[in-house]
């Protein structure tokens, strides 16, 4: 054999494991992490018309510049790189739910106490931020449920505020909205209000009921 | 009568132009809620402390530093948060809170992301997407990590 043919072979064989090196080094980690409530969830991978499916807890995409390679991360692994981000992560929103005596804008007095709570949760946060939701039954048209929504969202947020919930730093201390929800059958649908707080909230639905949120 | 007509011009400008701020304020999509070592906020051209409380809007780019953290709570309780040497793109946010339908679109061009999906997520399957610089990571109501070298 020619010295040619042996530098010829050296050289393909050089531009084989360059080509390798560029198809196994990763520019990416994708872990999926197993949910607080345990109910099934998923990630789709795609890198062009390459999929990949993540849908158990710590199963792993590595990034490549071919595909997504799959692999199972460990929890280790995940606080070593990840720990920094997952730290730094706001609390979850606390979501409460308040009913009203049916055909009236009054609290039940069960709901009458949630409001401690609510307050408590809003103070127990750096920056609240509350956004209320009033909801209605299906029954009925959406323009008009929408109305009554935002018309209960409205009264418990001027109550909360009553209640001695301090201003604000922030821009828009209190939001008040109405929410919908089609998928419901109207049986299902109490009288309520929803209140959700990114630093606390409520909610409430049905003829009488109102919700917001903490986050 | 020109004088008149000019101040008239004027004022009808502020006017347009406290309507223009009123919209954008509408279109605040989340807040920042905890912040560690150097963040910033990119907006039109501009470089803003992403400090604790502030406001974020659709096409920010959020940045960290070395040693740095941001977490952020979006308008329909998606959670990021983002690690050391970050660059996390808010590219599209749009959320109905009437309905809890909308469309997130966030890319993280380098650094470390924890996500939560939120409302907006429990949707359709394609509402949320996260993009790496190679790879699209269609979110389908979940908690999820991941990097970008």
């Amino acid at each position: 054999m020619s010295e040619f043919a042996s530098v010829a072979r050296r050289a393909v064989s050089w531009v084989l494991s360059c080509v390798l090196v560029a198809a196994c080094a990763s520019s990416g980690t994708i872990v999926l992490l197993p949910e607080k409530d345990g109910h099934p969830t998923a990630v789709v991978v795609k890198e062009g018309d390459k999929e990949l499916i993540l849908d158990q807890p710590y199963a792993a995409a590595k990034i490549t510049p071919l595909r997504p390679s799959a692999y199972r991360a460990s929890p280790q692994e995940v606080e070593a790189q990840f720990g920094a981000a997952l730290a730094a992560q706001p609390a979850r929103a606390t979501a409460f739910t308040l009913y009203f005596i049916q055909g009236s804008d009054e609290l039940t007095d069960e709901s009458k106490q949630d409001v401690d709570r609510i307050l408590a949760e809003i103070a127990r946060r750096p920056v609240p931020d509350v956004l209320v939701v009033g909801h209605t039954d299906a029954v009925g048209n959406d323009t008009s449920n929408d109305a009554l929504g935002q018309q209960r969202a409205d009264s418990m947020r001027a109550a909360l505020i009553g209640r001695g919930l301090s201003r604000p730093k922030t821009s828009e201390p209190f939001r008040a909205a109405s929410g919908r929800r089609p998928s419901q059958p109207p049986t299902a649908l109490p009288s309520r209000v929803t209140a959700a707080s990114r630093s606390w909230c409520a909610e409430g639905a049905g003829r009488s009921a109102e919700r917001s949120w903490a986050r | 009568m020109v004088f008149a007509l000019t101040r008239t011009g004027v004022v009808a400008t502020v006017l347009a132009a406290l309507s223009l701020s009123t919209l954008v304020g509408a279109a605040e999509i989340g807040q920042i809620k905890t912040a560690k070592g150097r963040v910033t906020i990119e907006r039109d051209g501009h470089t803003l402390p992403g400090t604790v409380g502030a406001r974020l809007q659709s096409a920010d780019v959020v940045k960290t530093g070395a040693d740095s953290a941001v977490g952020i709570t979006m308008d329909d309780d998606s959670l990021l948060s983002a690690g050391p040497g970050s660059i996390l793109s808010l590219d599209r946010y749009a959320f109905e809170p009437t309905t809890g339908q909308g469309r997130f679109d966030a890319s993280l061009n380098k650094g470390t992301l924890a996500v939560i999906s939120g409302r907006i997520a429990k949707g359709s399957s394609d509402a949320m997407t996260v993009r790496t610089p190679t790879a699209v990571l269609g979110v389908r109501g979940t908690e999820f990590v991941v990097s970008s070298e």
